[in-house]
């Protein structure tokens, strides 16, 4: 059995081996992706609630200071005030908690700018249980429901910090309003700069010769998927992993002919089972091509304060019980 | 830039002649709010008949002054008035509300050009006029933003983080305008939420407030050029007006609110108005 990362992705060699990976959090990619952005175009403006250097934008704010707008703890005028700059001619990425925006602004989101068609970049930070010792009234569980439910909206989930600077990027060239999910604590960064990234391309990462069960995972997961992936494939249980680094427009022909490959799909995510990622490809999977699946992620519950790991780990999201959960599955369908 | 008597006859005759399309369209439409846009009527007569800088032949252009309606629901009188100022042909009112027509009963920014926002739920209009007036300040373009706000949306959290933005940015381009008519859904504003005292309020916010004579057009057009000449801060003109305004049966009646005329109305209202309060006659014929 040849198990192994797919070649063409150009991810980094010691994507297997953690220990031998940088960590880093997905909102250091996207600071370094704004500055990117802003240096490739002047309309790039940055707007923030009070958290500037927790968002990463401090970095675009250092470098731009006249495109940083000060917004103060206040996430309905920042999301409307964004709107009206994009009306304008300005491309503005906004920045907050994922909970507060676009948790607290959510009607203002909806009308000024997914209704409203302007190409305003909303970017939730310390999304996911993996905030930590915040607790729960910071760990975003919701957010990718909210975001993918509006029509005219985008929504990515980047991997690691490195395919977070990328997403970063596309999002400033794409002309409409887009959601960026991103993390507070480190992951491995396993993709490099070679590695491709299109808004609306999901991306095999890892490849079994013979699965039968289909990972698709998102954000922090993805490498946690992978590293689970890779142990049961190598115990005889052959499982591929496919990144779904935009939930919205969905992949539909990728996640269908991956489906109709493995047979069977686990989805993981750090959000509620309920709305999110997984319920995305049930979607698109019961109309087109059902299978099997089975769904990793927060079970109808809030989170509260930890350390990531063990909370990642208490609430069922490590790879140990991605393991799990996948062996369920074989288990049932055999 | 003083008007003389009969450029200000000429605006309020105009103002006469929307408010019966307001009358009109509403009927027809059979849902909506009444109150509101005959309130506002003299106010959107002086912004498109005399301040805006704008082009109804060419809508959207480039360094037009921005006009966003943050209160949406009293978009008949922006509609009536874009129509009689050229934008579009005064028989398309007649499809307000309706299946398909590009008049959604509350204003859609890429259905209508020159609607500068999507509007309808409450707070949010001040905060988009911010983010376009920050905008126009970093390109350095001399256009202007203007808002309007009703009284009762001064209710809302979100107008009070963009008059703080503003505030604290010195936005000295935009200037808003609240609709003072007393009246929301439930009842008198200050029985529903009191907002008095409202322009220490907003002096509080860092404002240069001017109250006026809502009705009264050459007031009005008087402190548009003083909010002008004020560069330290923005603006804001509390007008006082009078809720369903031409109107004799209903002026200061808050049921008329959310509600249009029945056809039995209609004919009284339409008569009020063609006949100047009956102060000329005027033909039956329709």
């Amino acid at each position: 059995m040849n198990n192994m990362l797919n070649k063409k992705l150009q991810l980094n060699e010691h994507a297997l081996n953690p220990d031998k990976l940088k960590s880093e959090p997905t909102r250091n990619g996207f600071g370094r992706g704004l500055v990117e952005a802003g240096e490739a175009n002047d309309n790039v403006v940055a707007l923030c609630a009070d958290l500037a250097e927790s968002t990463r934008m401090q970095d675009f704010k250092d470098t731009f200071p006249k495109r940083y707008i000060e917004l103060g703890v206040a996430e309905q005028n920042l999301a409307a005030v964004g709107s009206g700059m994009a009306a304008a001619g300005k491309i503005p990425f906004i920045a907050s908690y994922a909970t507060f925006s676009p948790g607290r602004n959510n009607e203002q989101i909806r009308t000024t700018i997914s209704l409203n068609k302007q190409p305003v970049k909303i970017v939730g930070s310390h999304a996911g249980l993996s905030v930590g010792p915040d607790g729960a009234t910071h760990q975003a569980l919701e957010d990718i429901g909210l975001m993918r439910m509006q029509p005219n909206m985008t929504v990515l989930v980047p991997a690691d910090a490195e395919e977070a600077r990328k997403a970063t990027i596309a999002a400033a060239e794409y002309d409409g309003p887009v959601y960026i999910r991103l993390s507070r604590a480190g992951f491995p960064v396993f993709t490099t700069t070679e590695t491709p990234f299109e808004i609306g391309k999901a991306q095999i990462v890892y490849e079994s010769d013979n699965p039968v069960v289909g990972i698709i995972v998102c954000g922090s997961l993805v490498h946690e998927s992978i590293m689970a992936a890779h142990n049961l494939s190598e115990q005889g249980i052959g499982v591929s992993v496919m990144n779904l680094a935009t939930i919205k427009p969905l992949d539909r022909d990728a996640v269908v002919a991956f489906a109709k490959q493995c047979g069977a799909i686990v989805t993981v995510e750090e959000h509620q089972c309920a709305g999110g990622m997984g319920s995305a490809v049930a979607e698109c999977l019961a109309e087109h091509h059902p299978v099997p699946m089975k769904f990793v992620g927060v079970q109808d519950k809030f989170g509260q304060s930890g350390e990531p790991h063990e909370l990642i780990k208490e609430y069922g999201l490590d790879s140990d019980s991605i393991m799990k959960t996948v062996e369920q599955l074989v288990k049932k369908n055999a | 830039m003083h008007l003389t008597d009969e450029q200000i006859k000429k605006l309020e005759l105009t103002a006469n002649d929307i408010r019966q399309s307001i009358v009109d369209m509403l009927e027809d439409a059979g849902s909506g709010h009444t109150a509101g846009p005959l309130g506002m009527t003299d106010i959107f007569t002086a912004f498109y008949f005399h301040i805006l800088h704008h082009d109804p032949k060419n809508p959207m252009l480039e360094d037009r002054d921005r006009l966003v309606l943050s209160n949406g629901h009293i978009v008949p009188v922006r509609y009536a008035t874009m129509a009689h100022a050229g934008y579009f042909p005064i028989k398309e009112l007649s499809t307000l509300r309706k299946f398909g027509s590009r008049l959604q009963g509350h204003p859609e920014r890429d259905r209508l050009p020159c609607m500068e926002t999507t509007s309808g739920p409450l707070g949010s209009g001040l905060s988009q006029a911010a983010g376009m007036a920050y905008a126009a300040r970093m390109d350095g373009s001399k256009w202007r933003t203007y808002c309007l706000m009703s009284d009762g949306e001064q209710d809302a959290g979100n107008i009070w983080e963009a008059a703080m933005f503003a505030g604290h940015h010195k936005l000295s381009n935009i200037t808003g305008v609240i609709d003072r008519n007393n009246i929301q859904i439930n009842g008198m504003t200050e029985d529903v939420m009191a907002l008095e005292p409202l322009a220490d309020k907003w002096r509080a916010f860092n404002w240069h407030v001017i109250e006026v004579d809502g009705h009264n057009i050459p007031e009005f057009i008087d402190a548009i050029e003083e909010a002008k000449a004020i560069y330290e801060k923005p603006t804001v003109i509390i007008a006082h007006t009078i809720p369903g305004k031409g109107i004799k049966e209903i002026e200061f009646d808050y049921t008329w609110h959310g509600k249009p005329p029945s056809t039995e109305d209609e004919k009284r209202f339409l008569k009020e108005l063609r006949t100047l309060g009956g102060t000329i006659r005027a033909s039956d014929h329709e």
